[in-house]
């Protein structure tokens, strides 16, 4: 089957796709987008964490089928995703269903302008990164790297709705994002960074 | 593999009784993991995200009726008033990604014993409306689990709202899993005191062949409530009632030993929930403070 | 460097450059591949992707102990997109087995199955989908044979021989063909030392099999060459070593196998042994196509060894006033179906059973034995966890008995640097086991009753069970237990452990620019962090490129031992110090006569410069190499020699370093229900030389979430009757949430080992050991159960077993 959909606001199409397709894999597979990861399959981990329609899922667990015609946003569009909202301000998270509607979070028509940016994979230098990301970089909350993406497009969702989390709420909200490497600790620090900055920002 | 994509309920049933071997996907879930283990390969794959009623809810004077698709995360976080059981079995459910796309409706179509909502809907006092081609009707929970993962619905119909009764009194939920988030449940019990009527419902879930109540136990509180005169009262739970509404809990269940857990950690484990439970509800009906309201436990 | 037309496969890794003022050993640097990685632009294995592709699939047994009848492939191959079908029969080379030590493991199964999920057929097809519905339309027809799933049924009269005819090198000494290796170590007199003791503890301790739970499963991407050879991009922790495996089994010579690290998804011992690399090149031989596979979860439990499960069998004695008399000890580990790395566990295990303690008479015994059950080999700890779990439950039975304060008990009789091993082998360097006791007791204890946050009520998710609401501080009770342990570093046992690194020095726009370049597998660890620090503090440059890890130049060894700063930090350092002389050397011919001290100082390059080692600038070095060609050189590196443990005493001087660590785990426990909420797991761990404090830490807290895993929840859980794995997905096979894992503050020492580069002490591993028998500690001084067996169940707490 063929399925069309929006991804970090480009229009995408993926031609004979088997039906039991995910959207991870259309992503990972045929759209090359690799970055949201395939550790369980099973949504135990956490690790293909996506917004649909602006909000966190599990893409392992999303078969492609059902994103006919809806917004996907992943971890390569996530500091763009995150620049948007921030230009265009934002009063709180965006509700299930309906998509990222006008008056809050990114609108369509704005996502929509984004376009990929030929970033230089070499060194990292001049790629500009969500707060969140740094937060990440800087804490020292990646070692493998392989929950990252997961952890960061959850962790992202959660400061967009709740700028100043306690330890249990940054603890609740990560639960369904396994780690192995870091025993979570430079997790829980990155988050605390990315609220603390973002705090000093408004 | 075919996957059918109705943009409309009508279009959703018509399918249905065209095709009455397709699997309904909505959450995605179950299936999809089945799917991607090689565990299943439905000729049809049914999907309901295009259908928005599914997603909807409304709160009626005596019942809420909840939409089949409604995530979990919005029964947590807008029906913990009406449906304080439902709202923290949902606050149980996997993980935030898991709660943003799963509802109730996939828990009763799959009809696992360990679906984290039974025990509530069992306790609170649903009705399953159910619809095909033919017609729609109204499955009383108590009637809907029909064996291990098998349920009342006939093979042409799709599980459209749920109706729960909104609470009229304390509602509590647990579930024992070995870790603290993101489990199965091991076992897992509901309680819900019904003040209106001077009764009590239970739920107990994984630890039977499907979800059961823990009828006994519940005859036995009913009496004891009412022979002591706790309703009007408000007086405290006596330990030994409490043991014994436990024990008669743990009686109800009839689990296995598998990879989880043993049949006797499941009983002992009902039996604690269910005392537990009881403390928790009553002290919360008598209104002395005590019954807490949990930050983060819905 | 791909020997063929093709284009390159999309992600295949390229340089990473980082530029960095400071940024020298010693300071918290940030990874270089950390805007990579949370870009999402990372690419792992199983990210790699080539245009016409074909997706590889392994059939794998569905028995574990079986004759295969016969294998009827015709179905499968007959499918439309189907390329290939693969069994035994196939195999091009005469070599048919690979393996890390002793080459027992079949790529395909020749007629017998050892083990559930054993790979017993292949398929490539140009989806997943039809490489999946052809593997099923395999037929097999397997005759059941008897298993062997214990000790006692491996070594009963009548035990099937898992490998008859065995030739390898521990066949020899072995009491018993389904025995891998026995290390005994006999050392004094335990029959006249225990005739001292005044009281005597003896224990028996069951270790479930633990899985490394890596979250990027097995995978990578095998390109047929023109030349006949094969690219193979993959996660691995030792290339060289997968690549003197594979070369023989394809029938090439090493140097038409080229192979490259991809990013790796974590590791932790379980990507030691092949996976899939054999299998996705034999495809992609046979179809003249790229080959992909990637595991799913499921099949990932099958796809890599395990932590070998334990039983181990103990018993010391102390004198009145707290001293140890004497210890005994048998450890039988399971190392199922095949050998893997079961012999150098044996080692570990026996070498390193007494702990960190002053022992002089010691009646030690370690085997594995060949089973039916699931292969296991190298994980994080290596012998060392099972050993400490069960030593410091020791240590802990005798102080009660005693009536000693467990933490006074275990310093009184703690190893200091001088202690003589059960080996013979003298400690000597720091080993500050009862300070790091000391540091993690002084530490205040947190609060009680943590769970009831400022507001009122409970917050549950700061109690036993969580979110699921099991209790509201009902039944809690809170527990406090310590634990110390004791990890070697680097091969042991005469191992010629080496590693190699390429550094290369230019000038590039004017300005001195470092290469490294090593094989070693960068899983996580921050590796490559490291080498960059220690370009920048040699070479005195600020813009360092790491060049992707592959088998172009020397073997790095394996990512594994707590011993890549060591081996291949050292070997960056060792190669840039060459580079520095060579620098020094342009330097003295050009522009020596201009100034004394090019002849007599001790010279430095700092900051792009050279500089005496008072301060004196005396040249750049980009005017020093200008007009020359670049630097570029690799050497190997290699630590002290070890020897051979003796095979009937274990005498012997068979390790390099030693490591410490001690943790005190704060429990709350719902004895009601089982249910176990860690609050607090302090450490302490010396590591000689920070060389990245932010990766220390990081190493420590990974390290010891994993020792929480094992004794709380993690274990793959093998069916006794059939052995069958039960539980091999992340549904079932549980590893810590965020809400399971509590705060890990860390101490960090750095007493410096002379004999290691910078003073280091490799590090990653040692947390491994002491976090799970402290939790264990805790949860019995919460519960007052004896507790022998990890993990621990709700069963287990509740007498509900």
């Amino acid at each position: 089957m063929r399925v069309n959909f929006t991804v970090n606001g480009r229009q995408q199409e993926a031609d004979d796709v088997w039906e039991g397709e995910s959207l991870l894999y259309v992503l990972r597979e045929r759209l090359g987008l690799p970055g949201s990861k395939n550790a369980c399959e099973q949504g135990e981990c956490g690790s293909c964490t996506v917004r649909l329609d602006g909000v966190p899922v599990c893409s392992c667990l999303v078969a492609a089928g059902q994103v006919e015609g809806r917004d996907v946003v992943t971890v390569e569009g996530l500091a763009e995703f995150a620049k948007q909202r921030e230009q265009h301000g934002h009063g709180g998270a965006c509700g299930t269903g309906g998509g990222c509607g006008s008056e809050g979070g990114v609108t369509l028509d704005a996502a929509k302008q984004w376009q990929a940016k030929p970033a230089d994979s070499q060194t990292g230098e001049g790629v500009e990164l969500s707060n969140i990301q740094q937060a990440f970089i800087d804490a020292g909350a990646v070692q493998c790297g392989f929950c990252t993406p997961g952890l960061l497009v959850q962790a992202d969702a959660l400061l967009e709705e709740n700028s100043s989390p306690s330890d249990q709420d940054i603890r609740e909200a990560l639960s369904g994002n396994l780690c192995r490497c870091t025993g979570y600790e430079k997790i829980l620090d990155a988050v605390r960074l990315a609220a603390a900055r973002q705090g000093e920002a408004v | 593999m075919d996957f059918l994509r109705p943009a409309s309920w009508e279009e959703a049933l018509a399918a249905k009784a065209e095709y009455p071997s397709a699997v309904p996907i909505a959450g995605g879930t179950d299936i999809m993991v089945e799917i991607n283990f090689d565990h299943r390969r439905p000729e049809y794959l049914l999907d309901l995200n295009r259908i928005g009623l599914l997603r909807e809810w409304e709160v009626g004077e005596d019942v809420v009726r909840l939409g089949a698709s409604v995530p979990y995360t919005q029964i947590m976080e807008n029906l913990r008033t009406e449906l304080p059981g439902l709202a923290l079995a949902s606050h149980t459910v996997a993980s935030p990604q898991i709660r943003n796309r799963g509802g109730v409706g996939g828990n009763l179509g799959c009809a696992s014993p360990a679906g984290d909502s039974h025990p509530a809907l069992l306790a609170a006092g649903a009705e399953v409306e159910v619809e095909s081609v033919r017609g729609s009707r109204l499955i009383p929970i108590d009637e809907f689990y029909t064996g291990v993962k098998r349920n009342a619905l006939a093979a042409d119909e799709l599980i459209k709202t749920i109706h729960v009764k909104k609470a009229d009194g304390p509602q509590q939920y647990s579930k024992v899993g070995s870790r603290n988030a993101m489990v199965i449940a091991v076992c897992a019990f509901g309680l819900a005191l019904h003040p209106e009527t001077r009764t009590v419902r239970t739920g107990i879930g994984s630890a039977a062949p499907t979800p059961i109540r823990a009828k006994a136990a519940e005859e036995f509180l009913n009496a004891a409530l009412e022979e002591g005169g706790f309703w009007e009262s408000g007086k405290v739970i006596t330990p030994s009632i409490a043991k014994q509404f436990g024990d008669l809990a743990s009686g109800a269940a009839n689990p296995i030993d598998d990879v989880r857990g043993t049949a006797k950690y499941r009983r002992h484990a009902v039996g604690i929930m269910a005392r537990r439970q009881l403390v928790w509800t009553w002290e919360q009906y008598r209104g002395t403070g005590h019954g807490r309201s949990l930050e983060g436990a819905a | 460097m791909a020997q063929n037309t093709r284009t390159v496969p999309a992600g295949t890794p390229t340089n990473v450059t980082q530029k960095h003022n400071k940024g020298g050993i010693g300071e918290s640097t940030l990874r270089p591949d950390g805007t990579l990685k949370v870009t999402g632009e990372f690419a792992y294995s199983s990210d790699m992707w080539h245009e016409d592709m074909l997706w590889g699939q392994t059939l794998r047994s569905t028995v574990a102990h079986a004759e295969i009848a016969s294998i009827d492939i015709s179905e499968a191959l007959a499918m439309p997109g189907v390329y290939s079908v693969l069994t035994y029969d196939d195999l091009p080379a005469a070599m048919k087995n690979y393996g890390l030590e002793i080459q027992d493991t079949p790529v395909l199964a020749n007629g017998r199955v050892r083990h559930h999920g054993e790979p017993v057929a292949l398929v490539a097809a140009d989806h997943p989908e039809t490489a999946r519905r052809a593997a099923a339309k395999i037929k097999i027809d397997y005759r059941e044979l008897p298993l062997v799933t214990d000790e006692a049924s491996a070594l009963a009269p009548d035990a099937p021989l898992i490998h008859p005819g065995r030739d390898d090198h521990h066949s020899g000494h072995v009491p018993h063909p389904n025995i891998v290796h026995r290390q005994p170590i006999i050392r004094g007199n335990v029959e006249e030392a225990r005739k001292r003791a005044d009281v005597i503890v003896e224990g028996e301790y069951t270790f479930g099999m633990q899985d490394q739970a890596f979250l990027g499963p097995e995978s990578g991407l095998a390109v047929p060459s023109e030349d006949g050879g094969v690219d193979l991009y993959v996660a691995t922790q030792w290339l060289h070593s997968d690549l003197k495996q594979i070369a023989p089994v394809l029938g090439l010579p090493e140097e038409k196998v080229r192979m490259t690290l991809s990013g790796v998804g974590g590791a932790f011992g379980g990507r030691e042994d092949i996976s899939m690399q054999i299998h996705a090149c034999l495809l992609a031989l046979a179809t003249n196509k790229p080959v992909k596979i990637v595991y799913n979860r499921f099949e990932s439990f099958f796809g890599h060894v395990h932590r070998h499960p334990a039983k181990l069998y103990y018993e010391h004695g102390a004198t009145k006033d707290g001293k140890l008399t004497h210890m005994k000890c048998k450890i039988v580990l399971d190392g199922g179906a095949y050998a893997s790395a079961s012999p150098a566990v044996v080692g570990n295990a026996s070498s390193l059973s007494v702990g960190p303690y002053v022992l002089e008479d010691v009646d030690i015994e370690a085997i594995a034995l060949y089973t039916n059950n699931p292969p296991c080999g190298a994980m994080r700890g290596f012998g060392a966890v099972q050993a400490c779990f069960a030593y410091e439950a020791q240590m802990d039975k005798l102080a009660a008995k005693l009536g000693m304060d467990p933490v006074e008990f275990r310093q009184l009789n703690a190893m200091e640097m001088g202690t003589i091993m059960p080996t013979g082998q003298v400690v000597d360097s720091p080993a500050p086991v009862a300070e790091l006791l000391r540091r993690v007791k002084s530490r205040p204890l947190p609060p009680e009753r943590q769970w009831e946050s400022a507001g009122e009520g409970a917050d549950v998710r700061a109690l036993p069970g969580g979110l699921s609401n099991t209790t509201h501080g009902e039944g809690v009770v809170r527990g406090v237990g310590y634990a110390v342990g004791i990890k070697n570093v680097g091969f042991s046992e005469g191992f010629d452990d080496y590693s190699t690194a390429r550094v290369r020095l230019e000038v590039i726009n004017g300005e001195p620019v470092a290469m490294v370049h090593t094989a070693m597998a960068e899983v996580g660890q921050g590796g490559v962090t490291v080498h960059a620090q220690i370009a920048r503090t040699e070479l005195g440059v600020t813009q360092v490129t790491i060049h992707p890890a592959d088998t172009q130049v020397g073997s790095a060894g394996s990512t594994s031992a707590s011993r890549q700063t060591y081996m291949t930090g050292g070997a960056v350092k060792n190669t840039c110090e060459a580079v520095r002389e060579a620098v020094l050397e342009i330097g003295r011919r050009k522009n020596g006569s201009y100034h004394p001290a090019w002849a007599t100082a001790e010279l430095l390059l700092e900051g792009g410069k050279i500089v005496t080692d008072g301060g004196e600038v005396l040249a750049d070095i980009a005017d020093v190499l200008e007009g020359e060609d670049a630097i570029d050189l690799e050497l190997e590196f290699r630590h002290r020699p070890t020897v051979a443990f003796d095979l009937k005493t274990g005498q012997g001087d068979g390790h390099v370093q030693y490591t410490f660590a001690a943790h005190r785990a704060v429990v709350e426990v719902d004895t009601e229900l089982g249910l176990v909420k860690v609050v607090e797991l302090a450490t302490a761990q010396d590591v000689g030389k920070a060389l990245n404090m932010l990766s220390v830490v990081g190493q420590i807290q990974g390290g010891t979430t994993q020792g929480l895993g094992v004794a709380i929840m993690e274990e793959i859980i093998v069916d006794p009757k059939t052995a069958k794995v039960r539980n091999p997905s992340f549904t079932d096979y549980l590893i810590p949430t965020i809400l399971d894992t509590p705060t890990i503050p860390v101490d960090v020492l750095e007493l410096a080992d002379p004999n290691a580069p910078y003073g280091l002490r490799g590090m990653g591993e040692a947390p491994t050991l002491s976090s799970t028998p402290a939790v264990l500690a805790a949860i019995r001084a919460a519960t007052g159960l004896e507790l022998n067996k990890t993990p621990i169940r709700p069963e287990a707490l509740t007498g509900t077993l």
